[in-house]
């Protein structure tokens, strides 16, 4: 384990009864790196990424999240982590504003702090005129920016998004990753997990989950490479059929 | 704690947006009072009853036709016989015998004192109430009419007899059981509404991973809710109070300590419910089936438990409505201390140790 790992993974176990949803994983992600997370559903994502966040506890291996360890220390992991879920985690009976002012607040950012986030995000998302509208009022792709923005309003390392871009149209999902580029450039790590497999292009090292091992982890010209394959979709189709 | 008092005012901004529910919430107790206590309180008109005079003489002419140009009573027949009685109240019609002893008037004016007896049908209870209560108001009216001027007061003796439902509740026994029940709906069903809503939506997972402890989440969406049900306490008791006159013969302060106590058992019951149910649907439905209709039913709000088969007073038991009514009427009603409701307290003090053991128990396993 590298001591400049922002992620560090090894041998990491869960099981439920005699049911092993994730089996001895293993990786390593460094920080700035856009780190995407495949497979197939029921392959043991969620598991991965809920022990990763501090949710759930291992019944084996090793893990550090931004230095801290997911035994002990899941407070501190929870102090550096941000996190979007599928569902978009925004309260819709809720204004932009006092979303953006919630989540700042739980994340202990002061009030001038708040104040100043929320004049930000509003420019940077160009929604001034949504302000004081309610979120169920917004239209999807404006939602999604704004949950991505809120899930990194604390300055995170490490920001875990799962599933982020489920029902969104293709043009806001390519803004969607400019978004994750600017966030990566910022030195934020990406932990993504996503069924579409064009955006595992997108992402600078992949790992792939079947049956709750990992198959394959490489970058994804790597990964085509070695499956002398032309896209990222024919990798997971080569590697999810034997579980299929 | 400057994270959990903005948590706080985030779930105060859902309640505040959602003005349908906060306009239910607020003007349920309002609506339940003015049902409850109009439907209670019911002026008489025109009730129909039978005299039965032994005595014919100008004493209970003169009673009698006060009681009948009073507007609340009609006269439906004179009575001749005491066997009259029971097939007069058969036939349905009639809501109250008035029986004159034989030498009314004479002995009103030799002793001082006579007797009247009055049977009510109180197949109605509150009904034979009324029934009652009028009347011997206006027989007490008359008996202060005739006192004065004389030396020796005259004193009319009515005996009272309810038929069919001896053991008579007063008017006033809705207003503990309507307490229970609103604070149990407001607390036990918002919270665990609301907190299942965030699981449905998703949002509860987020705020796991934040910083929030689970516990702070807890209190937080609780703490609104509890502020929530000491306003609708404060309304049942003013309106009660104001509107319909019901005493408060004991201790304030008891009362709303132990109000208090019961809105926290409520919530923690409300807080079990939402840790069981996955979504708002089975949480409102747990709410209702199993605890709404138990508490209304068994609890002694509207079925007396003394009056239950022995095997629903046991099961009454584990209702917590039934020890807070008890502490209720005893404070409002008879102005009883500390000392006389510290069993139905400690009681409502266990049960409320336990849903909250239990919740975090079952909070842990789903964390897992």
């Amino acid at each position: 384990m590298g001591e400049n790992h922002i992620i560090s993974v090894k041998d990491l176990t869960k099981k439920f009864g005699s049911f092993t949803a994730v089996d001895k994983i293993s990786f390593n992600v460094l920080p700035g790196e856009i780190f995407g997370f495949l497979g197939a559903n029921g392959a043991g994502k969620t598991t991965a990424m809920r022990m990763l966040c501090g949710l759930s506890i291992p019944t084996s291996g090793k893990a550090t999240v931004a230095g801290f360890d997911v035994y002990r220390q899941t407070e501190s992991i929870k102090k550096n982590i941000g996190y979007m879920s599928q569902k978009f985690s925004l309260y819709e009976d809720l204004t932009v504003k006092e979303n953006i002012e919630f989540y700042g607040g739980v994340y202990g950012l002061s009030r001038e702090r708040r104040k100043e986030k929320t004049e930000f995000l509003i420019d940077l998302l160009k929604i001034e005129e949504a302000r004081n509208k309610l979120i169920k009022s917004l239209p999807l792709g404006w939602k999604q920016k704004l949950a991505f923005s809120i899930a990194i309003i604390h300055e995170p390392k490490i920001v875990f998004l799962d599933e982020p871009t489920g029902g969104v149209d293709p043009i806001t999902r390519r803004q969607f990753w400019d978004m994750i580029y600017e966030a990566a450039d910022r030195n934020v790590t990406v932990f993504v997990t996503t069924h579409y497999m064009d955006e595992a292009e997108y992402c600078s090292k992949v790992s792939m989950m079947v049956d709750g091992r990992i198959a394959a982890l490489d970058k994804p010209e790597k990964l085509k490479e070695q499956f002398g394959v032309g896209t990222m979709h024919e990798v997971f189709v080569k590697l999810a059929r034997p579980a299929a | 704690m400057k994270r959990f008092i903005n948590f706080v005012w985030k779930e105060l901004l859902h309640i505040l947006r959602d003005y349908r529910t906060l306009l239910i919430l607020f003007g349920m107790p309002v609506a339940q009072v003015l049902l409850f206590g109009f439907a209670i309180t019911n002026e008489i008109r025109d009730a129909k009853i039978a005299i039965l005079d032994f005595a014919k003489d100008n004493t209970t002419r003169e009673i009698s036709n006060k009681i009948l140009s009073s507007g609340y009573f009609m006269l439906y027949e004179n009575l001749q016989t005491p066997s009259d009685i029971e097939p007069a109240f058969r036939k349905g019609k009639i809501k109250e015998v008035i029986i004159f002893e034989p030498d009314f008037g004479a002995n009103l004016e030799r002793d001082g004192k006579a007797n009247v007896q009055l049977v009510a049908d109180a197949s109605d209870p509150n009904f034979a109430n009324m029934v009652i209560g009028y009347t011997t108001s206006i027989i007490a009216d008359y008996q202060s009419e005739l006192s004065k001027g004389k030396t020796l007061p005259a004193s009319i003796n009515p005996e009272i007899k309810m038929l069919y439902n001896p053991n008579l509740k007063s008017v006033f026994m809705f207003v503990p059981g309507l307490m229970s029940v609103i604070l149990l709906l407001v607390s036990a069903m918002m919270t665990s509404i609301s907190i299942t809503k965030e699981k449905e939506l998703g949002t509860m997972e987020v705020l796991l991973v934040s910083p929030l402890n689970p516990f702070q989440i807890i209190v937080g969406k609780v703490i609104p809710y509890l502020l929530l049900s000491l306003v609708n306490t404060a309304t049942v008791l003013v309106m009660s109070k104001f509107v319909f006159r019901v005493p408060i013969v004991g201790s304030l302060p008891l009362l709303i300590a132990e109000s208090t106590l019961f809105l926290i058992t409520a919530l923690s019951l409300g807080i079990l419910i939402s840790t069981i149910s996955n979504n708002q649907q089975t949480a409102m439905m747990i709410s209702l089936g199993a605890l709404m209709l138990p508490t209304i039913i068994l609890s002694g709000y509207i079925f007396p438990v003394e009056n239950m088969p022995l095997i629903l007073q046991w099961i009454s038991n584990i209702i917590p409505a039934r020890w807070y009514i008890r502490i209720v009427k005893g404070i409002m009603l008879k102005g009883v201390s500390f000392n006389y409701i510290w069993m139905e307290t400690l009681i409502l003090f266990g049960m409320t140790v336990f849903f909250i053991a239990v919740s975090i128990k079952k909070f842990k396993i789903r964390l897992e």
